[in-house]
């Protein structure tokens, strides 16, 4: 059914429609709509499922971790400080490879404190051990909060929705919702077989030592790169049940004979496209490629996605502070690694809440177009004039 | 062997790595075989944890869920709602030590307490952080020395008091809420089989001596633990929605010196006169307890001259067929 909905409504939807029986939330701004929609829901009989109002975000990661442990489908939902506080339990779910979905509604991390949009939460998380897929609408939010709980469930590792706060959460858009029949054909009811149970009584989370500490967290990484495949066919089967897609692991728009392509996350694709088509209109051979899954990171996709391009933009909207751009670092290490010598701009832009208009976009275009080596570390986006005076960049 | 025959089941078996007298593994020994095999035990991080589950080996017969340190009582709160109008009767158990309750705990606990999950919160009390090498807790009694409290000549051990845990749970209004000691089994099981026959948050409050980190004679333990309720410092006591519903009177009060003397983390009370002023402050400390639960003149079940006879295998606590309520 096609429904013009806010990002927040439509996500709730969609969880709705994956029936998860545990719920525990802390409410951040901007992730707080969805889980007061879920919460009139199962205050309206409409989803039968336990809302558990933590008094932190670090319990409503522990509450969702036990529900999974015993057995149930569990959601949670955070942003920014919230996520923050939650690290220690992402990084003990991931470990313990409980399948724990949740919605990142992407804002900037203090301080200076700032509500609005950027993707400095989860990308800070990036080490924790979860599937993080990006969303670039309403739609592909929808579509990927369904499929995150069957890679979840699949890869006994949990997923991370990372949804743009406000650009998203907050916009109306019309947006598709699958009907529940199709969604319960296609997510059948967890079957977690480590769940706890006083039959077969298991110890989960015991201890271990230099021994054998290696090797679980070598598994883990190893799941985690094996989970590429699953999210690739949970992309095609979704897209064979449901008509939809979004890409898998990337997303690529008019890469063919593009010289110069911007790699980007999130909602600003939009705008990228736009941007790629005005400037493919005066000639030039511009391409975009949105990276929809930064773990695992699609290191061979993007290899072979760029095999054409002589010169590559990464605009991203976190900074690892003292070193430069988060995904630009990892793009010019999996080409290192390919023996190809591509050089990679590095934007850090849209910190914030700032918008990156398609002007923005076109000056990032326009400056990742010399010949010869890209420099080292990032450039910033749209820095205030005033502020480059006086404290000016390289 | 049959799980469910409860004079088969050690919910914590042998095996384990805790030290010798260690009180919390007596007591997580009691409570679990106590709760027997239909339940779901959640642990937060400490020695329990460690000694139980040591590189791929459990010594737990029942699920056992470890997360980390703070969230055992979340974790719980998870595992409760999720078990919710499904089939089964199990029941949740969540176990911490003291800085896994009084500290870094506490937060999950309030929210585990004030949402009116369906659990039973044991916390093994010994008084400090035992796992990492003896540190001060909120739970450390006022002059103990600690590593992160010790004496000094400017010191005179813990400076601060033993935070009131079980005040602190029973102001949330919650069905129950109760201390027991590992020297006082039938009281300890007729509390635990009383918390486990109601429903919603319930709280246990253990007092589990550590030889190691109160630096007494491993043989010790259990006399220790009971002079620490003979003076009055740990009462014997039960709050049902935040009223108090019983209490052990003492059969005779002994003063505090009897059960410092013990122990090495007291020691330097009994060097010079800072000290003896910290002696008169701990008497004190006794005293206060004495007089707010009325430990000399309440009308109770039990005091602990009998609690104490049962325990050697007289009157008092097991099952009523076996003759306690005469």
């Amino acid at each position: 059914m096609r429904r013009q909905l806010e990002g927040s409504r439509a996500v709730a939807e969609a969880v709705r429609l994956c029936r998860p029986r545990v719920i525990a939330a802390y409410p951040i701004t901007p992730q707080t709509h969805i889980v007061e929609h879920l919460s009139q829901m199962v205050a309206d009989g409409e989803l039968a499922a336990e809302c558990i109002n933590t008094e932190s975000e670090f319990a409503a990661a522990s509450v969702a971790l036990g529900a999974v442990a015993a057995g149930a489908r569990a959601y949670t939902a955070s942003a920014a400080q919230g996520l923050l506080l939650m690290t220690e339990v992402l990084f003990n779910i991931a470990g313990l490879r409980l399948p724990v979905v949740m919605t990142c509604a992407n804002r900037a991390v203090g301080a200076p404190i700032n509500i609005f949009n950027d993707h400095q939460d989860s990308l800070s998380l990036r080490d924790a051990g979860w599937i993080q897929l990006y969303v670039e609408s309403n739609q592909e939010a929808v579509d990927s909060m369904i499929q995150a709980y069957r890679i979840a469930e699949a890869c006994e590792l949990p997923v991370m929705v990372c949804m743009d706060g406000f650009f998203l959460t907050h916009t109306f858009e019309p947006v598709e919702l699958p009907e529940q029949a199709q969604v319960d054909a296609w997510l059948p009811p967890l079957r977690f077989s480590r769940a706890l149970d006083p039959v077969a009584p298991a110890t989960l989370g015991g201890g271990s030592e230099p021994d054998n500490y290696l090797e679980y967290r070598r598994a883990q990484h190893q799941a985690l790169d094996h989970a590429a495949d699953e999210i690739v066919s949970t992309a095609a089967a979704f897209q064979s049940t449901f008509g939809r897609t979004h890409g898998a692991l990337i997303d690529g728009y008019r890469l063919d004979d593009a010289e110069r392509v911007l790699i980007t996350l999130g909602s600003v694709m939009g705008a990228v496209r736009d941007t790629v088509d005005a400037l493919r209109e005066r000639g030039e051979r511009v391409g975009a490629l949105k990276l929809r899954c930064v773990r695992p990171f699609p290191a061979a996709g993007l290899v072979h996605a760029l095999r054409g391009a002589r010169r590559v933009a990464v605009l991203e909207k976190a900074i690892s502070a003292g070193a430069g751009g988060i995904i630009a670092a990892e793009l010019r290490a999996a080409m290192h690694a390919a023996g190809i010598a591509l050089p990679v701009d590095g934007f850090v832009g849209g910190l914030g809440g700032r918008d990156l208009t398609p002007a923005s976009i076109e000056a990032v275009f326009a400056a990742s177009a010399a010949a010869g080596p890209a420099p080292i570390g990032c450039q910033f986006v749209d820095v205030d004039a005033a502020d480059e005076a006086a404290r000016p960049g390289e | 062997m049959d799980r469910r025959d409860p004079f088969r089941l050690n919910a914590l078996t042998s095996g384990h790595r805790a030290c010798s007298g260690c009180g919390q593994a007596m007591a997580a020994r009691m409570v679990g075989d106590l709760i027997g095999p239909d339940a779901i035990f959640v642990n937060a991080t400490g020695c329990l944890q460690v000694f139980t589950t040591h590189n791929a080996q459990s010594a737990w017969q029942v699920p056992w869920l470890h997360s980390v340190f703070a969230n055992a009582a979340a974790v719980a709160s998870g595992v409760e709602a999720a078990r919710r109008g499904l089939p089964g009767s199990e029941r949740v158990v969540v176990q911490a030590g003291d800085g896994g309750t009084f500290d870094i705990g506490l937060q999950c606990l309030s929210g585990m307490i004030e949402r009116g999950h369906d659990a039973l919160f044991v916390c093994y009390d010994n008084e400090a952080y035992m796992n990492t090498g003896v540190q001060r807790s909120g739970s450390t009694p006022h002059a103990a020395r600690t590593t992160t409290s010790p004496p000094g000549r400017l010191s005179e051990g813990k400076r601060h008091l033993k935070k009131d845990m079980l005040a602190i749970v029973a102001a949330h209004h919650m069905p129950y809420a109760a201390t027991a000691s590992v020297a006082f089994f039938p009281d300890l099981k007729a509390k635990v089989e009383k918390a486990m026959r109601l429903r919603g948050p319930r709280f246990l409050h253990v007092f589990s001596p550590c030889p190691l980190g109160w630096d007494h004679d491993a043989a010790a333990s259990v006399q220790v633990a009971r002079l620490a309720v003979e003076t009055g410092l740990f009462p014997l006591v039960e709050l049902e929605y935040g009223a108090v519903t019983g209490v052990m009177r003492l059969a005779q009060r002994r003063p505090v010196e009897d059960y410092l003397r013990l122990q090495g983390r007291f020691k330097h009370l009994f060097k010079d006169a800072h000290g003896a002023a910290e002696l008169r402050h701990l008497q004190a400390l006794a005293d206060a307890n004495i007089r707010r639960y009325g430990l000399l003149d309440a009308t109770t079940a039990w005091d602990t001259g009998e609690a104490g006879r049962a325990q050697r295998g007289g009157r008092g606590g097991y099952a009523p067929a076996h003759g306690a309520a005469s």
